[in-house]
């Protein structure tokens, strides 16, 4: 017979305000197997812990029922506790009166009958509890970064640096990402390449790093500490390690009407081509979709000019396994596409732009070279509207757009208008906001230049309609603080579209088993505690993947990720989980069910002798469960037609106690 | 192919030519529209008053008849066909206005909003097929610009309408096409022409038309097409100086169906 104690929390008021917790410690002391309950404002502080402790050696107690917050919080403060009383800390039993209790009732005998009701089946399991004991699994000391754009290459040179060496898996022909789009960053307006680029050089240079470019992630097994990957390099028909970027095969390339996606279509690229300038690795990549030799085997072109012998047209996808003990998602956002929002003319009008165009129209390297012409006609603009909030907030048009903010675009919307000012002084700029949200530092000064010293001429109010009209754009607008409409006949229109996650997070979440929201960003194991882990052991975030972010929150997240990974790498040893299944083998009838619903594949099947009672051997084929692998869902306990395969911790028999003790 | 058709007031005395090259032109394309019978009023923008039943029982009227001959309904005014669309759309999905109603109309036996709704512009993409239209056209509108002009309540609300996306819209610019015409894309074909604002406001439905005819012109259009008649006749009061007319009449005469002689 168990000898349990109950320590019932306050948690200030947010339990105490709705559950009578004085009540639940005395309703909880008639329960079987209860020699002592008590209550105490905060159980998770170091005098709460201390009281536990204490409790525990003077009514020599072996189980603990903490009835308190959701075991999410604080499950693993209290085994500690234990354990430092001397119990096995698999002996403490959580009752969330909190979240499943306090916080959802308002009336106070309610919310104290559920409150000893909970605790009552939490008295009734740990009569039941066994003392557990983790496993341990090595440490695979090295880390996989999915995405290499800024957030991705911080993320790789901090575990670099650290010692541990770490692959970037990068999708696109070179890493850098979006901010090598960028022109100049806010609020300071230091240039996007020149602090990029020294990064991204950094990362081909740096000895524990490597990259795999025009690559993706296609396959993941295995569990924290031990990951095995299938990553699939795309055929770019260069042999990378030979190609010496010279680029004589990207000036003599024929075809030369591809849309160069790294200025978003505004200009062409050859078929073979190196998306810009300071790409890393910088070498050749061919565009399958376009080659003329490779569609129609007649050009060659490229292999003769090449004198580094280095294109190959018979190069296939290859597929690498590795092993690695943490994996970073850092896979980054896209503007959302403009084709649901055609009451801005996005599809019928070239001089509608969104503004990562505009970026690119206004950077030196761009297509045209900085200087800011309208796409149509290539003629400079003399008066220029910005509409922000293009698919952000949108709560009546969720269909539309996303009814988050998108964060960033405030401030580079405040950037664009500045720095056209500065530019051209003799441009007329608008800009149209519903708020302008500038909380970070600076942030709001630089907004206030833009109004102030830029005389941008910034209008409270959403744009409702653009006609494209001979060479202009009419606008029509509201002015919400004048209570006027607006018409401007404008040369030039800025769309500050929405950001969304990158479209292949849904499918690498999926083989992660990590995850995510309705929009699609990775979810992250706490809110506030935890913001750089996903919930799934051993995955972490870094940048947009998570949530909308600029450069310096992303880099600081980016960071804090690889410090997570660093603090895993560094480990010899993980402890398991020692709540896993397991098969009574005597009752397993082997019929696979249990091994089709494991979502980790921790179930394999084999055959064994037994020993029957009339002293024959036969052999059998049972189930037998990987510990390591194992994450304790329960699915198979649930499938399990014969009842043989059971949950540690979680066993039949317990849950069907709790029942009993809520129904009785 | 046989369907029930739906005319609607006004296109029996002021539009007469948006009914009876609408007819024409089915039949040259080999469907025949059969006119409901006792048809009334469909309600007339009334019915946009959404704690109304009475004003809406005519239009359920007019898809209680289609659906008593086994037939889909064919509308073509932009007005008749929103009031009558929506207020199927009410009989399907809202449970409180579809009971009220069929109590109202206990009389003569109830509608449950089986009837499907094709607009003629639907009927011509969805049924006909544009290609199969451009096969049948005998006297193709080449070297005309044409300007289509869907106003709102032809594609609005979207989600209830289904016919074409409300912002860039497609289904006038392809029957354009299809006739060997080019259509004239422009912003405002999707604007308001003032509607009956202009018993009230005259000057802001000459300006919501002025800013359509302004547009249209200067995206290049020699002709305006509209299947409104409310739109046509705001259009034409507020200074149009191209040709308006409805798609149907110049359906029939790439179909070489339209009588030079005025009835």
């Amino acid at each position: 017979m168990q000898r349990i104690g109950v320590f019932v929390c306050w948690c200030g008021s947010n339990i105490a305000g709705t559950v009578d917790v004085v009540a639940v410690a005395e309703a909880l002391k008639k329960e079987p197997g209860v020699v002592f309950s008590t209550d105490y404002q905060y159980m998770c502080s170091q005098a709460g812990q201390d009281l536990i402790v204490s409790s525990v050696k003077e009514h020599n107690l072996t189980g603990l029922v903490i009835c308190s917050c959701s075991p999410r919080m604080h499950e693993a403060t209290f085994r500690k506790t234990a354990q430092v009383a001397g119990l096995n800390p698999y002996m403490v039993e959580i009752a969330n009166i909190r979240e499943q209790c306090s916080w959802v009732h308002k009336d106070m005998p309610i919310g104290t009958e559920k409150a000893i009701i909970l605790g009552k089946a939490a008295v009734a399991k740990v009569n039941l509890n066994a003392p557990l004991t983790p496993g341990e699994s090595p440490v695979t000391k090295r880390a996989l970064v999915i995405g290499g754009g800024i957030a991705g290459i911080q993320t790789a040179l901090d575990i670099a640096d650290a010692g541990f060496p770490v692959d970037i898996v990068e999708k696109k022909p070179t890493i850098g990402g979006k901010m090598a789009q960028l022109d100049k960053t806010f609020p300071t307006l230091d240039c996007a390449a020149c602090i990029l680029t020294p990064k991204m050089v950094d990362v081909a240079q740096h000895e524990n790093i490597r990259i795999f470019s025009y690559s993706e992630v296609t396959d993941v097994k295995g569990f924290i500490g031990n990951f095995d990957v299938t990553i699939k390099k795309n055929a770019r028909f260069v042999n990378e390690d030979i190609c010496t970027g010279c680029g004589d095969c990207v000036t003599k390339c024929p075809q030369k009407k591809v849309p160069n996606e790294f200025n978003l279509g505004m200009d062409n690229r050859s078929a073979i081509y190196i998306p810009f300038a300071q790409a890393v690795p910088k070498v050749a990549t061919i565009d399958p979709a376009h080659c003329t030799m490779l569609k129609t085997g007649k050009c060659g072109v490229c292999s003769k000019v090449c004198k580094a012998n280095a294109i190959d047209y018979t190069q296939k996808d290859e597929f690498i396994t590795e092993r690695y003990g943490a994996i970073v998602v850092a896979t980054g956002f896209d503007p959302i596409s403009m084709d649901k929002f055609d009451e801005f003319a996005y599809n019928q009008s070239k001089d509608v732009i969104t503004s990562l165009e505009f970026e690119r129209l206004t950077n030196a390297a761009g297509p045209t070279a900085g200087k800011l012409l309208r796409p149509s006609d290539g003629e400079h603009p003399h008066k220029i509207v910005f509409v922000q909030c293009v698919g952000s907030r949108c709560d009546s048009c969720a269909e539309k757009g996303k009814e988050y903010c998108s964060k960033i675009c405030c401030m580079y919307t405040a950037k664009h208008a500045m720095l056209t000012r500065d530019k051209y002084p003799d441009t007329e700029v608008y800009v149209f906001y519903i708020d302008v949200r500038t909380p970070g530092k600076n942030f709001d000064e630089f907004y206030r230049r833009a109004v102030e010293e830029y005389d941008v001429h910034y209008i409270k109010g959403m744009v409702g309609k653009i006609t494209p009209e001979g060479k202009k754009l009419m606008v029509r607008a509201s002015d919400l603080l004048d209570g006027k409409q607006l018409n401007i006949d404008a040369d030039l229109v800025v769309l500050a579209t929405a950001i969304e996650p990158d479209k292949s997070a849904r499918s690498l979440a999926t083989m992660l088993t990590a995850s995510m929201d309705t929009n699609d960003f990775f979810t992250e194991a706490h809110p506030k505690l935890r913001p750089v882990e996903s919930p799934t052991a051993g995955v972490f975030l870094s940048g947009t993947c998570q949530g909308p972010k600029d450069i310096p929150e992303t880099v600081s997240q980016a960071g804090a990720a690889a410090s997570k990974v660093i603090g895993l790498l560094a480990k010899d040893k993980l402890k398991g989980n020692p709540c896993v299944a397991s098969s009574d083998e005597l009752m397993c009838n082997g019929c696979s069910s249990c091994e089709k619903v494991c979502p980790y594949g921790a179930i394999t099947y084999e055959n064994k002798e037994f020993r029957m009672p009339d002293r024959t051997t036969r052999v059998r084929r049972v189930a037998s469960v990987n510990p390591a692998v194992c994450q304790g869902c329960g699915c198979c306990t649930v499938t399990c037609p014969s009842g043989a395969m059971d949950l540690r911790g979680f066993m039949n028999e317990q849950i069907m106690a709790e029942v009993d003790a809520i129904c009785k | 192919m046989k369907f029930s058709y739906f005319p609607g007031c006004t296109l029996k005395n002021k539009a007469k030519d948006l009914d009876r090259y609408a007819i024409r032109s089915a039949e040259a394309l080999g469907i025949s529209l059969e006119e409901i019978e006792n048809w009334q009023c469909c309600g007339g923008v009334f019915t946009t008053a959404r704690d109304e039943i009475a004003t809406k029982l005519s239009s359920v009227r007019i898809l209680k008849a289609a659906k008593d001959k086994e037939q889909d309904l064919i509308t073509v005014c932009s007005a008749c066909h929103n009031v009558v669309k929506q207020t199927n759309n009410a009989m399907q999905n809202d449970a409180e206005f579809s009971s009220k109603v069929n109590r109202y109309m206990a009389s003569e036996g109830g509608y449950d909003g089986s009837t499907t709704v094709y607009h003629y512009l639907e009927m011509l993409r969805d049924i006909v097929g544009f290609d199969a239209l451009r096969e049948k056209v005998v006297k193709p509108l080449s070297g005309k610009k044409i300007a289509a002009y869907y106003g709102c309540l032809l594609l609005r609300p979207g989600s209830v309408m289904k016919m074409d996306d409300p912002e860039n819209p497609t289904i006038m610019e392809d029957m354009i096409r299809a006739m060997g015409a080019e259509p004239v894309i422009y912003g405002n074909r999707n604007e308001c022409c003032g509607g009956y604002v202009v018993m009230e406001s005259p000057e802001l439905a000459k300006k919501k038309s002025g800013d359509v005819i302004r547009n249209a012109k200067a995206q290049g259009a020699d002709m305006i097409i509209t299947a409104c008649p409310l739109c046509k006749y705001n259009l034409m009061k507020n200074g149009a100086d191209v040709p308006v007319v409805y798609f149907t009449e110049l359906l029939a005469e790439a179909l070489g169906v339209k009588e030079d002689t005025n009835e």
